[in-house]
């Protein structure tokens, strides 16, 4: 038998369970294993799906980012309100994706330099960036630029007979494959591997720590303010009282897809696989019709209670094996 | 003209209580508490009214007792936990859970209030007990540990009240969070209550210093004959417990359990209350009273924003800017760029002290027995 490397089990544990999940539905429905499911699926969790690739980053560097429902929300009536005022909507969404970097950047300088913990002040970010938005404006505003109306409708692919890949969804995998890049390819993604795995470690083999952690937090800024843009596109409004708990399913989906939450061990591609089983299991209930959402939540929690325990295990053997 | 004659008094009570504790930690906590009251003696009439209706009193002040109760007793468990070096995420949807059950025996079973809320806080002490179990037992990191119950958990309370918001008349039910006693909110009693029974546990037997050992230094304390394990169990049992009164106080301020909303970002608030009140996030040396008095801070910031006509939902912005303060002035590296950056200014006070060198044997010598 071939001897599996630990730290792909998770990995593989969440291909199998994505498997189980979309097998039990096809089994179930007949009109569940189409395209057209498996392409609303993407489109309706691209939001959710970029800000977890965010999100990624942050846990895989040992830390973790409260901030992302706030982050969306806040982008989402930016952009509504810069482009209600006449604004060009190419440049709206590079001063919203512009202004996600920069919080992010500040969260990692505070957790950098005063050696803060991220906990408290990505919980800050949320408080703060949950209030900004009111503050631009406070309620709902909808969009109804032609450029969200007419030319976006248009970017979309037809991938099979009935279903139209949108464009949003070619945003979710788009960010998905760049983010695999950053994290399996660069130097600056090595180093975060290196950092979540052993911070001390890392500084003592040199390692640009502080650069590292601040450029992290930058990019899940980036990437929560993406999944902000994505929103805008999906929802053609912006609502600063709109994504509460986002930051939890982002979470939940980075653990699903095999991430460790202790940091350093983890795959982008997991978390593209944890997004479809967190909207595979909301699909499924509303096929269902007569269980109710709130089973969504159960379900979730006990996948993320499986998948932690699972990752203790497995975390507990590798150093017995040590 | 009453009325400045007890601001008076109170003001006088405020600062002797000041003075008293001008040499503890806690004295940080109180002060920002009477900043905050002396910004609104002033900048907010009607702030400071009291007045007596049918023997109870009525006012702002009372307000924040009032409604700051779910905080203070949450930060009462919250405190415990955070010194042990975890922290309970749950708290929020343990609320919402106690809540959703004893509406719901009170309501579609017809049970007797006093059953419905002794079941209540029995499935807090057990959801707690599960987050012991998993940080204690499976050693599984507390904010991951206690974010399975945060998800679940108002699923969970949604389950239990089948989707619906339960609203109630029974008057025991209402009585909890809405009823007066001596003249004051029955919630001050309750939290006066727990925070006397909390202090007894804690200070008057060995178990608060295991809390602190164990928050300190798991490894060392283990080694040093103290069940480490057992303690980190009751400390998020005690958490449950609280959140679980604090869930049959929120929901019988306003008589009916709303499974989505009861207790959300509450956690968030009761982690604050324990941080200002000078508990460090690492765990270790903790203030119960600190704690209390935090929770205090903190809705008397929430009142001062509602009264000052501040939109609750703007009023995040300046509660996350208090939070990145307090953590700053905990944060050694702060403290020490801050002592680097008012170093030229401690050198030029440094010669008026050092015309002192003849009385400094004597006032320490002063000092001594007082402290």
């Amino acid at each position: 038998m071939i001897r599996l490397n630990p730290k792909y089990i998770p990995l593989l544990a969440t291909a199998v369970v994505l498997v189980a999940v979309f097998g039990t539905g096809a089994a179930l429905y007949p009109n569940f294993g189409t395209p057209r499911v498996f392409v609303n699926l993407l489109n309706d969790n691209a939001f959710v799906g970029v800000a977890a690739v965010g999100e990624s980053f942050v846990i895989l560097s040992g830390g973790i980012d409260l901030s992302v429902g706030s982050m969306v929300a806040f982008v989402g009536i930016l952009i509504a309100k810069l482009l209600q005022v006449g604004c060009d909507p190419f440049l709206a969404m590079g001063i919203a994706l512009c202004a996600g970097t920069f919080a992010g950047a500040v969260m990692g300088c505070l957790i950098h330099f005063f050696e803060m913990p991220p906990f408290l002040v990505t919980l800050a970010g949320l408080f703060c960036l949950r209030g900004l938005g009111f503050v631009i404006y406070p309620e709902s505003i909808g969009i109804d630029h032609p450029f969200y109306g007419e030319v976006l409708p248009q970017l979309s692919i037809l991938v099979a007979p009935k279903a139209v890949l949108p464009f949003t969804a070619m945003c979710f995998l788009a960010s998905v494959l760049v983010a695999t890049f950053i994290a399996s390819f660069t130097r600056f993604g090595r180093n975060i591997y290196a950092i979540g795995s052993n911070e001390n470690s890392a500084r003592l083999m040199g390692l640009p720590i502080g650069q590292t952690k601040i450029l992290t937090y930058a990019l899940a800024g980036f990437f929560s303010a993406a999944g902000g843009v994505v929103a805008t596109f999906y929802m053609q409004s912006g609502n600063p009282a709109s994504f509460v708990g986002l930051e939890l399913d982002a979470i939940a989906s980075v653990v699903i897809g095999g991430t460790l939450l202790t940091g350093g061990v983890g795959f982008i591609p997991g978390t593209l696989m944890g997004v479809l089983i967190l909207g595979l299991i909301q699909t499924l209930i509303n096929f269902n019709g007569t269980l109710n959402s709130w089973w969504t939540k159960i379900v979730i929690g006990v996948l993320l209670l499986i998948f932690i325990v699972l990752q203790k295990l497995i975390s507990r053997r590798a150093v017995t094996q040590l | 003209m009453s009325d400045s004659l007890s601001d008076l008094i109170f003001w006088i009570a405020f600062a002797a209580i000041l003075l008293a504790l001008r040499r503890q930690r806690i004295f940080w906590t109180v002060g920002a508490l009477a900043l905050l009251l002396l910004f609104n003696q002033f900048f907010t009439p009607g702030f400071f009214h009291l007045q007596i209706l049918d023997g109870h009193l009525y006012g702002s002040r009372i307000d924040v007792l009032n409604q700051g109760a779910k905080v203070m007793l949450l930060s009462l468990g919250m405190v415990l936990v955070i010194a042990t070096g975890g922290v309970d995420l749950s708290v929020g949807a343990v609320m919402a859970i106690a809540a959703a059950v004893s509406s719901r025996l009170l309501v579609t079973q017809h049970l007797p209030a006093g059953v419905a809320i002794v079941a209540a806080l029995c499935i807090s002490v057990l959801a707690g007990a599960w987050n012991g179990l998993l940080v204690a037992g499976f050693g599984i990191q507390p904010i991951v540990a206690t974010l399975v119950l945060m998800v679940a958990g108002r699923g969970i309370a949604q389950l239990i009240t089948e989707g619906q918001i339960i609203n109630f008349l029974d008057p025991t039910m209402v009585y909890l969070g809405n009823g007066h006693l001596f003249g004051l909110p029955f919630t001050l009693t309750l939290v006066v209550v727990m925070l006397l029974l909390t202090h007894f546990l804690v200070r008057r037997t060995a178990l608060g210093l295991f809390i602190e050992s164990v928050g300190d230094n798991d490894e060392a304390s283990r080694y040093s004959g103290i069940n480490a394990k057992q303690v980190k169990f009751l400390v998020y049992t005690f958490s449950g417990l609280c959140a679980g009164l604090a869930g049959l106080v929120a929901c019988s301020n306003i008589k009916s359990a709303d499974a989505n909303n009861i207790g959300l970002y509450l956690e968030l608030d009761a982690i604050l209350a324990v941080v200002v009140g000078g508990t460090s996030l690492q765990g270790g040396r903790f203030y119960l009273v600190g704690a209390v008095v935090g929770g205090l801070f903190i809705q008397t910031l929430t009142t001062t924003f509602y009264a000052k006509n501040v939109s609750s939902d703007i009023a995040p912005v300046p509660k996350a800017l208090v939070i990145i303060a307090v953590c700053l002035l905990q944060s050694e590296v702060f403290r020490a760029r801050l002592a680097w950056v008012l170093s030229p200014l401690e050198k030029f006070l440094k010669p008026v002290g050092s015309r002192l060198p003849r009385h400094l044997p004597t006032t320490a010598r002063h000092d001594s027995p007082k402290s």
